[in-house]
């Protein structure tokens, strides 16, 4: 278990940040920011080498004397940076990289949402839940509900329907969304949205 | 036996800090055993469970064997570890009784009574069975009653406190056997004991140092306790440990080597830095005042752990052990030892690109100076990291290192500074609620200071303190008219966590005169300007890096400036809008804490509201003011002051404008359709634009009338009131008052800036296109009429304009507006013919896009005479004429006596839309006038085509007979008085040319096709002709056209010798033939004109004139005639090309 996970964008402002406990909080983000020096340092070093290998794991960045910093970088170059316990010695490399793989397999899916505008913060919410895209009838998605949205669903009827008609964020003018409970107050709660 | 009674020195075995085990009862026996059990405890390990969940531990146990003393024992209150004895063990051979109960026993209790005593409980008795002793002694008890009889004395219910050992210093299998028992049992105690005895250890400390702010607490009692596990001995370790690895490193390398290995060397050197930091604080070396007599103390304690230095260093000047003891000798000591280690690790990482670290170290360093009361010498890293922080967007850092740099700004007293960082803290939702509150405190409080120099301004961005979210207008379009008021509302976000009152806030308006610019006319203004009137301004994402490509984009604009009076191109531009935001230096976007040399600008115009709280979130404030000078007014700052400080939004953006205008009073007349009909009744709407004048009671329209035109008043008019911007305000009864010369329409009494709008109708009576003024027509008897006709060709509409002047009250001098009124109809009229009978036919075209209805059709001889009958063949006396369509009308012209040479028509006819049930007047008909002339028959032509002799039908390429008669149909008329006219012997006769011609080419003329006759002017007089024709196609053909053209000679003596033929053929250009293109104009006035322009042309020329005969006088009584041609036979010839 990591103590702290970070998914830091290409400009290195962090997407998203996150540490148990979180007393210590703001040393895991000093932490962090170091960090990205070695991480700059390694993409450059590794440079077109990198690409080609498709080894998007870091390795271990740095210790220091109670954890220990690794760090992985995305394609894209979203990098992302765990901070382990140095005593947690059941950890070793193939743990960590197969936690990186998961964290980015959750970043894709974050990156899927069409509720995600790429550069934005991700909220916990979206990163917590992040619903596979490879779930029967899916790709779908879960949103955040937002009352504006709720208040100005049309109706559509048309086969697999009802379908409701929502606007969200510039990129996506229309979202057909089938309802899957009834009441409405279900609907907001657990609304599941399928892009069409 | 009696061991204790020997005065044997304390038997202490080797190794230091191994907990202490004593033995009692016979030493000897001990003695013997220890070899064995020195060297047998260790060798097993023991899992150790530790208390307040640390990990297990496999540890190798060793002990200090001790004789046991009572001295030992631990008085009530004794903290020390290492020195504590953690098990008693007594020792015994007995194995009879008697011993046993003589002395053994007495000792044993004398041991535990020492024990109890002290309360230790951690003890052990051990019986040593020697098989050897036990044959010795004949009056030997079952051994088990010696153990059993001291488990019975002393262990109750513990019958593992003893434990038997057989034979210990035997190798054989039981031996083995028992030895491992024991050692088992030894090491199970020990470390029970050693766990239970560093557990309360550890509560006592614990209890010792929650006890340090009770009076009395000794730090010295405290201290002794804690510096048997010093903590700073860890941190020595490890400073020791890295610089001896670099200095290792330092010595085997050259500088060439160290540089290119600092990539892995500075983690070291940033290691040794932290723990030299972490020993400087422990010891009390990082403050204002020093070290305390605390901090000494543990400073010399740590010193004198580190025990003696390697005598591999011991000479060198320099090693990392002399100068971790000179670092931690004195404050000034340490400073230079630190500084030089923060630096050389800073320039370390700068050198290899690790800036973000060297910032960290640097905060370290910025910290260390704060702590020693130097804020000016922390302000740079402090603002160094900020910056770092600031450009890749980590909130946390960022609101940590504000925190800092706040306190040390307070410290430096730069109190712009220190009032900007507070204001961002304040707003800084990563801070508690209380924090908050506190920095907005400190800006209040500052605010609310008297000031010693009044008038002195602190300027600083608002962008912290509040937000600018929207603005409206009202009125929404942002126009507005000199002395009208205008209301900004704007939305201000306020950041503060609790409500701020602010004096005022103020908005700085640019105030600038665009009068040369069609835009800013009064007309565009109101009519073009977009009306939404709500402005939102994008929330600036605060912490969010500014990176190069996320630069706003360019906003390009093309500008047209057109000139007010033409609307026609001035300038042509391209402006960018948002310049302001891509020019302004990247070192301010990133700096934000910087006071950013916000400058306040001083303006004369300034919306002002005073006193205003400004709760936390949104914040509606109103700014209300009265319009003045004409021009474009634009935002430019938002100012909130509290107090001497003032929060300034520098650029509004977008840009907000508003205008102000003032408008002439103006009238337009406009008709409502496209275009005005004349004849009919019209409306026409009149706008009076109010302008700055206000229309009083009383105020009124005069209209001069124009002549042909009628105003029609109606009860029912009513007019419009308008504000500018298009509320409707009220409306009137329009009061008309028509004299003869004067129509005077009363205004309804309306503020200045408003529209009046009414609609009149009006009436232009209707004409056909004047004939020179020969006749007047019905109603238009006006002498001074000015009618400006424009017939136009095609079927445009002949149209009338009426000027109409009109006396305004605002204005002494009169408007004079022109109305465009176009005629419906195009009328025309034929001359139709029937060998002498004669026919009048008048087309009305009806040009507009109404259907009318005609009625009462009328054709009159204006010249009334007698004998002469105009006889309609009309059948209906109503008709519709639709659309684009056309009626003719047809009536026969019928005399008895000799017909006049000319004859005057007027053709009339009754209108009105067919739309419209019932018009309020009635309508004038629609007249129209012409004259006829020439219209009696003279000659009636008639031709003939005969087959060759012998055959039945004309053939292609046969020649065939061509017979024309031309019969003259009357006596001497006045019409045939001219210069062709020959008298002789009291008979006259006429000089005639006649032409065969072809157009269509079905025909071919042989011979000659034209000749000049001399023609009996007298009835019945014929004359024949004959030629010689081919006909080219097969079919039934029409007749070659037969014309006939009066010749007229020249009166020079030669002209009558010439060919007329040959001049035809030779120059026909120089012909003059008239009317051949005009085949119905027969009596059109202006031919007389035509004709005489064309004989001065030719004057002096010694040419025969031709003059065609009008139409009306020549009858071609085979016209329409067909002959039929039947094809050669051996005309079979087919020509076909392929290509």
């Amino acid at each position: 278990m990591a103590v702290c996970i970070a998914v830091i964008a290409k400009e290195n402002y962090p997407l998203y940040i996150r540490s148990t406990p979180t007393e210590n909080e703001l040393k895991f983000h000093y932490m962090v920011h170091t960090s990205l020096d070695v991480v700059d340092e390694k993409i450059s070093a590794m440079g077109k080498a990198l690409v080609d290998q498709r080894e998007l794991y870091l390795g271990l960045l740095y210790p220091t004397e109670d954890y220990k910093v690794y760090g992985y970088v995305t394609n894209s170059k979203v990098k992302f940076v765990m901070v382990v316990d140095s005593s947690n010695t059941a950890l070793r490399d193939n743990e960590i990289r197969s936690m990186f793989r998961k964290l980015h397999n959750s970043y894709t899916d974050v990156m899927c949402n069409p509720f995600y505008n790429p550069g934005d913060r991700i909220q916990s919410r979206w990163a917590l839940l992040p619903v596979s895209a490879s779930s029967p009838g899916g790709p779908y998605f879960l949103c955040p509900i937002q009352s504006r949205w709720a208040l100005l669903p049309v109706s559509v009827s048309s086969p697999g329907g009802p379908y409701f008609l929502c606007p969200i964020q510039s990129r996506w003018a229309l979202l057909l969304c089938p309802i899957q409970s009834r009441a409405f107050d279900n609907m907001v709660t657990s609304m599941m949205i399928q892009v069409c | 036996m009696d061991a204790s009674e020997e005065p044997l020195p304390p038997v202490i075995y080797t190794m230091e800090n191994k907990p202490i085990v004593t033995c009692a009862g016979d030493q000897n026996l001990f003695t013997s055993v220890y070899p064995t059990l020195s060297q047998q405890l260790p060798r097993e390990p023991m899992e150790w469970r530790r208390s307040y969940g640390r990990a297990p531990k496999m540890i190798h146990l060793e002990s200090n064997f001790v004789q046991f003393k009572e001295e030992l024992l631990p008085k009530e209150g004794n903290k020390a570890l290492l020195t504590f004895p953690f098990l008693h063990i007594y020792w015994t051979e007995c194995c009879d009784t008697e011993v046993y109960k003589a002395t053994v026993k007495d000792d044993l209790t004398k041991w535990q009574n020492v024990l109890k005593a002290h309360s230790s409980v951690d003890w052990l008795i051990v019986i040593v069975e020697n098989d050897a002793k036990k044959k010795n002694k004949t009056n030997i008890l079952p051994r088990t009653s010696i153990v059993d009889k001291i488990r019975n004395d002393f262990c109750n219910k513990q019958s593992d406190r003893c434990v038997v050992l057989s034979d210990p210093l035997k190798d054989s299998s039981r031996t083995q056997e028992s030895w491992n028992a024991f050692l088992t049992k030894l090491r199970t105690l020990l470390l029970m004991s050693f766990t239970k005895n560093l557990g309360k250890f550890e509560d006592d400390m614990r209890t010792l140092r929650e006890k340090r702010t009770e009076p009395g607490w000794s730090f010295c009692e405290y201290f002794m306790v804690q510096v048997s596990v010093p903590p700073g001995a860890l941190d020595c370790w490890v400073f020791l440990s890295c610089l001896e690895v670099l200095q290792r490193i330092e010595g085997c390398c050259d500088r060439a080597q160290i540089d290119s290995n600092i990539a892995h060397t500075v983690g070291l050197w940033s290691y040794a830095t932290e723990k030299l930091k972490s020993l400087g604080y422990l010891c009390g070396l990082v403050s204002e005042k020093g070290p305390n007599s605390e901090d000494l103390n543990r400073t010399v304690d740590l010193l004198a752990g580190l025990g003696a230095e390697r005598p591999e260093t011991a000479n060198t000047a320099q090693s990392p052990y002399k100068k971790l003891k000179e670092a931690l000798s004195s404050v000034e000591a340490f400073e230079k030892h630190y500084l030089d280690l923060s630096h050389a690790t800073i320039e370390m990482y700068t050198s290899i690109g690790r800036i973000r670290s060297a910032k960290f170290v640097g905060k370290d360093l910025a910290e260390f100076y704060m702590r020693k009361k130097a804020p000016q010498k922390a302000e740079i890293y402090l603002q160094g990291a900020l910056k770092n922080y600031l450009a890749e967007g980590w909130a946390l850092p960022i609101t940590h290192t504000r925190k800092q740099l706040a306190e040390c700004q307070k410290h430096l007293g730069q109190i712009e500074n220190y009032l900007q960082t507070s204001s961002l803290l304040a707003s800084d939702h990563h801070l508690t609620e209380e924090e908050r509150k506190h920095f907005c405190q400190e800006i209040l409080d500052f605010a609310s200071q008297p000031s010693d120099n009044p008038g002195h301004k602190i300027v600083l961005p608002m962008q912290s303190f509040a937000q600018l979210r929207d603005l409206h207008f009202d009125p929404s379009n942002a126009v507005v008219h000199v002395g009208g008021v205008l209301c900004i509302e704007i939305t201000m976000y306020s950041q503060m966590p609790v409500p701020v009152h602010v004096e005022q806030i103020v908005v700085n308006v640019h105030f600038s005169i665009e009068k040369n610019s069609y835009r800013k006319t009064a007309e565009w203004l109101t009519k073009h300007k977009t009306s939404n009137g709500i402005i939102n301004f994008p929330p600036e994402t605060a912490p969010f890096p500014v990176s190069q490509n996320s630069l706003p984009a360019l906003e390009l604009y093309e500008m047209f400036e057109r000139s007010p009076s033409d609307n026609s191109l001035n300038t042509t531009g391209i402006i960018c809008r948002n310049v302001h935001m891509l020019l302004r230096r990247q070192e301010s976007s990133s700096s934000l804490e910087m006071p950013s040399g916000v400058a306040l600008e001083e303006g004369a115009h300034l919306l002002r509201c005073s006193h205003v709280t400004l709760e936390p979130g949104a914040n509606q404030i109103t700014f209300r003011t009265q319009a003045k000078e004409p021009g474009t007014y634009t935002l430019r700052q938002l100012c909130a002051s509290v107090g001497s400080v003032w929060f300034v939004l520098p650029h509004i953006y977008p840009i907000v404008q508003y205008d102000v205008y003032s408008q002439e009073p103006q009238l337009h007349v406009e008709p409502l359709a496209d275009s005005l009909l004349a004849g009919i009744p019209q409306k026409v709407k009149f706008t009076v634009t109010t302008g700055h004048y206000t229309i009083k009671n009383g105020d009124s329209l005069q209209l001069s009338n124009a002549e042909a035109m009628l105003i029609l008043c109606q009860a029912e008019s009513r007019a419009m009131v308008y504000s500018n911007t298009r509320e409707q305000s009220s409306d009137a009864a329009l009061r008309i008052q028509s004299s003869d010369k004067v129509t005077s329409i009363s205004l309804p009494v309306a503020p200045a800036y408003h529209v009046i709008e009414f609609e009149l109708e009006v009436l232009s009576l209707p004409s056909a296109p004047a004939l020179g003024g020969e006749s007047d027509m019905l109603g238009m008897a006006e002498p001074h009429r000015k009618h400006k006709d424009k017939q136009k060709t095609g079927h445009c509409m002949v149209t009338t304009d009426h000027k109409v002047s009109i006396d305004c009250p605002w204005s002494i001098y009169s408007t004079v507006i022109a109305l465009t009124f176009s005629v419906p109809f195009r009328t025309t009229h034929a001359l139709l013919s029937s060998g002498t009978r004669k026919y009048v036919q008048v087309c009305v075209q009806n040009l507009s896009e109404l259907d009318f209805q005609l009625s009462d059709s009328y054709l009159v001889d204006t010249s009334d005479s007698t004998d002469l009958q105009l006889v309609p063949l009309n059948t209906q006396s109503q008709q519709p004429i639709y659309s684009k369509q056309s009626v003719f009308f047809v009536w026969e012209l019928k005399w008895t006596e000799e017909p006049p040479p000319s004859l005057h028509c007027r053709f009339s006819v009754g209108f009105s839309p067919a739309s419209e049930e019932q018009l309020s007047i009635s309508l004038k008909p629609y007249t129209y006038e012409f004259k006829v002339e020439n219209f009696f028959t003279l000659y009636n032509v008639k031709a003939e085509i005969f087959p060759p002799s012998g055959m039945e039908y004309c053939r292609t390429g046969s020649l065939c007979s061509l017979e024309v008669l031309i019969t003259r149909l009357s006596d001497l008329l006045e019409v045939d008085k001219d210069e062709a006219l020959t008298e002789s012997d009291e008979h006259f006769s006429t000089k005639l040319m006649y032409e065969v011609v072809d157009n269509s080419s079905n025909w071919a003329v042989c011979g000659k096709s034209c000749g000049v006759i001399s023609m009996p002017v007298a009835a019945r007089a014929t004359h024949r002709v004959h030629m010689e024709v081919m006909p080219l196609f097969a079919g039934y053909l029409p007749l070659p056209d037969v014309r006939l053209f009066k010749y007229l000679p020249h009166h020079s003596a030669h002209s009558s010798q010439l060919d007329a033929d040959s001049w035809i053929e030779n120059d026909s250009l120089s012909v003059d033939k008239h009317g051949d293109d005009q085949p119905d104009s027969s009596s059109l006035k202006s031919r007389g004109s035509v004709h005489s322009a064309c004989s001065s042309e030719h004057k002096g020329l010694p040419m025969p004139r031709l003059q065609a005969l009008p139409a009306g006088q020549v009858f071609n009584s085979s016209s329409g005639t067909q002959v039929l041609v039947i094809p050669s036979q051996d005309d079979h010839v087919l020509e076909v090309s392929v290509t």
